[in-house]
Parts: C-alpha cells; structure tokens; sequence
C-alpha cells in the first residue's frame, strides 16, 4: 500500500494524470493490481470502475502479475510476414505456456505486441526491453537459454 | 593505435543499431580508443549494415563501417582506417534518395544542442521570431506542405485556423503515437534530431500563439522519449522556449498502447486520461479539443519539415515534388528486400524506383508492396510505375499513410496479408461504431474461414459488401479506413481468394490448414536432427511426417541440413 502511494508521490493528482499514475505503480510493480486501483482511485478523485476502464482500453496495461522476463514478440507487419507467428510457436513450445500467460515458475511471461519500431531487422522480439533481431530459431532457442540459466 | 588522419569517430546507438548490437559494441569500442571519444549519434538509415560506424577524417572524407562486432580484430579496422570491413552504400540509393528532413539524423549526438546549433540548428527558429504569424503561416502554406501522419491535410491551412482563434490559451500536440506496425520514421527522427521537431514546434507556436505544447509519444519508444526529455530541459536552458516574449510549456505524455489513439480527437481525451475513444467532428479541435481549447495536432515528421521550410523559404521547398504533393517523404522500407531501412525521397517518385532501385529487391520475387499500413492498401508490382503522391496512391485504393512500406514476396499469400490486418484491427477498434467493432470481426472470421480452406463464394462477396459498410458506417479513421487491405486485395488479388474457395489451395503456400509438409527421401541423410527437432514427434523413424500430428510449425525446414524438407500443397 505504502510502496504503491510513493510511486504517485510525484505526480499532481489532477485526472488528466491518471495514465501516467498507471504507469509509474506498473513500472514499480509489473502491474497494475486490485488493491492498486483503490489506491489510485481515491488519489485521483474518479471512481474505481473508470480506472478499470482505462486499464482495459491500453494494451500497455496488464492486470496480473507476469514472470521475472517478458518475452514479446513483435507481431508488426514486417515481423508478421518474416515469419513472427512461427517465433510465437517456438517459443509457446519451448515454455509451454501460451501467449499471454506466465509458466508456472513465474519466470517467463510471453506476449505480442504490436510493433517495437525495429522493423528492417526483423523478425525481432524483446526480453524485459531488449531487443534482439533478424532472428531465426536457433537463435530464439539461444536467447531463451541465456536468460533460464540467469 | 587510432590512425592520425582520424578527426571524429561515430557510432549509430539508435534503436535498431542496439537492437543489433551496437551497445556492446560501443563498449569494447571506447575501450579500445581510450582518451579518443566516440560520439554516439542517431540513425543514418541504413539499418540492414547495424551496428554502423562512420569515420570523419581530418580532410572531410567519410567512410562508413558496417555490421560490426564487439571483436577486436574487427573494431581495429576502424582505428585503422583499414579497406577491410568498410561499408559502401548502394549507388542507386545515395543518388534517389534526398535526405533534407533526415539531414542531420546520424550525424550528429542526438541530446547536444551545441552539436544541433553548429550546424544551423535553432536558426529557422531566431528567423521565425523575425517575422509576423501571418508570414509564418504564409510561408507554410506556401509551401504546400501536407500532414505527414497520414491525412494529408494542409499543414499551412491548419496552423491558419489556430492562429486565427481568439484564446488566452491554444494548445499544440506533436502525435508521435506512431502505431502502425511497419512504420518507424517517427521513432527515428525523434531519436535521431528530437531538437529539429522541437523546433518544428517553437516555430508553430510562434505562428499561431499557442501557449502549451505536448508531444504524445507511444510508451514504446523509451529512448525517443529519453532523448525528447533532455532536449527540452537543454531549450529551456537556452531559453529558446520564449517565443514572441511568450514562456512556453513544452510536456511529454506517454501514450499507452491504443492504435486509434493516433486519431486526433482520441488522441486529446487519452491525453486528458480517458479511454481513447474518438468523437464526432465538428466541433474540429482547432475550435474544441484538450479541455476544450483551440488545440492543433500535427505529426513528428511535419513538424521536423518546419525548419527546413523557414530555412530555405518557401518557393525552394515548393520546387520539390509533385502538383499536390510538395517536398520529401520519409519511408520506412522493410519486409522482402535487400536494404530495409529509412529513406527519404522527393514525392513523386516512382514504386519501381523505391521497391527495386533503392531498396534492392529481387523483381523476380516480389508480388505486391504495402503501403498505409493497417489502414492502406496493397498495390501490385504491375502498378509499380505509379509516382508516390498522396492522390495517386489514394486513386489506387492504398494511401500514403505515414510511411511505412513492405515488401511483399511472392511467398507470402495476400488472403493471409488481409487477415493479419483486420486481426490488428479489429483488436484495436475501440468499439464505440457498431459497424468498426462488429463488422471488422466479422470480416476476420470470415477470412479467418477462407485461410482454414473453409471459405464460400458467397464469403467473397459478403466480404465486398460488409468492407464498404464499415467504411460508410464508422465515425473515424480506424474503421473508415479498416477494410482496405481486404478491399485491396480483392482488387488485384481476388485469383488468390478463388483458389483458396475453390481449389482449396494456397499458392504463396503460407496457409498452413493447407499445406502439407513433406520429406524428400532422395536427399535426406537420416541425421534425425529433425526427428529431435520436431516439437509434436511427428516424424517417425522411417523419416515420414505424420500430417495429423504435424502443426507445421517449419522447426524441421530450418534445422534441415540438406533442405530435404519442404511445404507442398495438400493433395
């Protein structure tokens, strides 16, 4: 509770701040939780359910807590044709899990996205925010392995 | 150890030239070159050869050294001026190009205002000051510079509208939620020269009175965002941020992932921390928008068009491009071709041109390129001698969009194409227009169907027919503009449809509900890597895939050492 209050510390409790309040308590915790969202309603004067809106509208935000590495895979045009839903497949196999969800050691959480901007390496897809390109599936098995033997 | 006919080394730290590597090669760099430092600049383009360097010698050459590693033998090339490793940009490219807005991008450090001013930067702006609002706006629209976000709208008459409002306070966006996928020109001038779109935006207010600027940015961009925010402390430092005695508030608000929020009234009521939904027009923003001041809304790249406009006067910005389409166009060239990258051309210039000639690609190979994005169209290589103006495109049922541009193989099935599109689409609808919310998910599923081999004549046709509702039944440009890529594609690729419909073939052989995947024993060397492989267990031991268990998932195709491996389509 405490922890959530300092992450809007900053921030004038005006509602056309309401986005960037999200935002700080997501980048703090990874997202945004129930608990949260009272926090944030009672800071920025709106109703509980209009911040629930919001959270739902912006794919930015996510409502569960996801694993210690976000893997996302960029589903942009250049990606989708270089072949990024075989990427998404590849990985679905190697983490059992499927896009969206978090495998069971709550290390992995993979998800598309819609565009990282990289579009002349692509395929690419992020962990935890960097970005490796031009990828084939050696080189996503590779990537995965690095990162489960962290 | 660094070749004494060296002046400056830089190296490309944009995005992509990180997302390549550049961080670490940058690293081991700086620690080769010990007291030499290396200056860090933006993006020169040419992505394929990231991680790029560029060497400045002491006579003004400039040699460029391209896909570079954290490896000494490599790195030490450059400290040595050596003609190994160096990188040469295709002729084709360096003489259709027309680098005016993207001038400065990569040559410069990006968050140095003194490195922005010693080469011209701030000088449009200290001119702008000099003259009235009226001639401001006058030179702009004498420019005939259009809204490079997509719209085409005339930049000069907008800016008209807000200057000629009666407000203690006139707002100013930069849209900068660049949410097509494919595109990526705004990102990289925001990176490359945040202070040449800063000062796109002084000289705005300076001709108009605005009293507030913001820049909306995508969350996805973090070092745009990063850079932007140095910048603006750096102009207030300077005190570049009073224009015409006025003090100016310059905010950067993070966007956070809604396409339709690059809709201009979505866009307002995100930034005042509401669901981006869209409203009706009128009233415009110029006479309603962010809590309900006169508000302008332009996008990055016709701000960083400003400068250059003021700098050289109107009539020579004018003297490039087409009848209605004036100056240069930044694209982002991406997908099946040679040389992806950023490239900015005269508009007017010709698909062929951009697509073969400066991009690369095999003409053999090529089927279609797609412009606009989600809501653009494909256009096919027949028509590639089409200039690249705002009105020919349109007359094609494609549009400029805001520059993003894949290249489409002849491996890649156009059905398919239209499908991811209205996936994106009908996911980012914001569901307030019954036609844009059901009506592109009904389009999905229905090319949903078509892909699975399932699809009817009748869903062609109720594709056509549902495609020009949702046009006319949408109130922005999400759905208005949503079935185009399905309209598109039953223009010029309707043979495509007919074959999944009839034939129940897919001849780009990408749908995979109709393809089988099949190994060629004649060239097989029984390594079994694909037996190991293969994530289902679907290739036995007799080297035979099992079509039921197979999810052609093309893990066997890529580890397959002798290419015996390969997609077919299904008997």
């Amino acid at each position: 509770m405490e922890k959530i209050k300092a992450c809007l510390d900053k921030i004038a409790p005006e509602p056309g701040n309401l986005i960037r309040g999200l935002q700080a308590i997501q980048t703090s915790a990874g997202y945004v939780s129930d608990e949260a969202i009272k926090v944030a309603a009672d800071y920025f004067k709106v109703a509980p359910v209009e911040i629930e809106g919001v959270l739902s509208f912006y794919a930015q935000f996510k409502r569960v807590k996801p694993g210690k590495y976000t893997v996302a895979v960029c589903d942009g045009t250049a990606c989708h044709i270089k072949g990024s839903p075989l990427i998404m497949e590849w990985l679905s196999d190697a983490l059992k899990i499927r896009p969206g969800e978090t495998d069971a050691e709550g290390n992995f959480t993979i998800e598309k996205v819609s565009c990282l901007g990289c579009c002349s390496l692509a395929p690419v897809m992020a962990v935890n925010g960097t970005v490796y390109g031009k990828l084939d599936r050696k080189k996503v098995i590779r990537i995965l392995k690095e990162y489960q033997n962290k | 150890m660094i070749n004494e006919n060296i002046a400056e080394i830089r190296l490309g730290t944009a995005s992509c030239g990180i997302a390549s590597g550049a961080g670490a090669v940058l690293e081991k760099m700086q620690a080769m070159a010990g007291d030499f430092a290396i200056t860090e600049v933006g993006c020169v383009g040419c992505c394929y050869a990231e991680p790029l360097a560029e060497v400045i010698t002491k006579d003004g050459q400039s040699i460029f050294y391209g896909n570079l590693t954290a490896d000494e033998k490599c790195l030490a090339n450059i400290f040595a001026l050596s003609e190994e490793g160096r990188f040469v940009e295709p002729e084709a490219r360096k003489q259709k190009t027309l680098p005016k807005v993207l001038k400065l991008a990569g040559r410069i450090n990006p968050v140095s205002i003194e490195a922005y001013k010693a080469v011209g930067g701030y000088e449009a702006l200290a001119k702008a000051q000099a003259m009235s609002p009226e001639a401001i706006v006058n030179a702009i629209k004498a420019s005939g510079l259009r809204g490079r976000g997509g719209g085409g709208f005339p930049t000069g008459m907008k800016w008209g509208f807000l200057a000629a409002k009666d407000s203690a306070e006139k707002i100013i966006i930069c849209n900068a939620d660049e949410g097509d996928p494919g595109a990526f020109m705004d990102r990289s001038l925001m990176e490359s020269v945040p202070h040449q779109v800063l000062e796109g935006m002084l000289i705005a207010a300076a001709a108009t009175g605005a009293t507030k600027l913001f820049i909306y940015c995508r969350a996805e961009y973090p070092m745009a965002i990063k850079n932007l925010k140095i910048a603006i402390e750096q102009i207030k430092a300077n005190q570049l941020n009073i224009v015409h005695g006025r003090e100016l508030e310059i905010i950067i608000k993070e966007g956070a992932g809604a396409f339709v929020c690059g809709e201009e009234t979505a866009l307002i009521a995100s930034l005042e921390g509401k669901r981006g939904t869209p409203r009706f027009r009128p009233p415009f923003p110029t006479d309603s928008g962010y809590h309900e001041l006169p508000t302008m809304i332009n996008n990055v790249e016709t701000f960083g068009n400003v400068p250059c406009i003021i700098a050289e006067g109107a009539e020579a910005y004018a003297s490039i491009g087409t009848a209605n389409s004036k100056g240069t166009k930044i694209f982002a060239l991406a997908g099946d071709l040679k040389y992806p990258g950023l490239v900015e051309v005269p508009m007017g210039i010709t698909l062929r041109e951009i697509v073969f000639e400066i991009g690369g690609a095999d003409p053999e190979h090529v089927k279609a390129v797609q412009t606009g994005g989600p809501s653009g169209g494909c256009i096919p290589v027949e028509l590639f001698d089409t200039p690249v103006d705002y009105d020919s495109l349109r007359s094609l049922g494609a549009i400029m969009g805001s520059g993003g541009m894949i290249v489409i193989g002849k491996n890649r099935c156009m059905v398919e194409t239209a499908r991811y599109f209205l996936d994106f689409t009908r996911r980012e609808s914001c569901g307030k227009c019954t036609f844009c919310r059901v009506g592109t998910a009904r389009m999905f599923e229905t090319l949903e169907r078509i892909t699975q081999g399932e699809g009817t004549l009748e869903d062609i046709d109720f594709l056509e027919t549902l495609g020009n509702q949702v046009r006319k039944g949408s109130l922005c440009g999400l759905g208005q503009t949503a079935p185009n890529p399905v309209l598109a594609t039953l223009r010029y690729f309707k043979n495509e449809y007919l074959d999944h419909v009839e034939k129940h073939t897919c001849t780009a052989l990408e749908c995979n509900a109709l393809v089988k995947v099949k190994l060629d024993q004649s060239k097989c060397v029984k390594c079994k890597l694909c037996i190991k492989t293969c994530p289902t267990g679907a290739i036995g031991e007799d080297f035979v895939i099992d079509p039921a268990k197979c999810t052609r998932c093309n893990s066997c195709i890529e580890i397959c050492p002798k290419k015996a491996i390969s997609r077919h389509p299904n008997d």
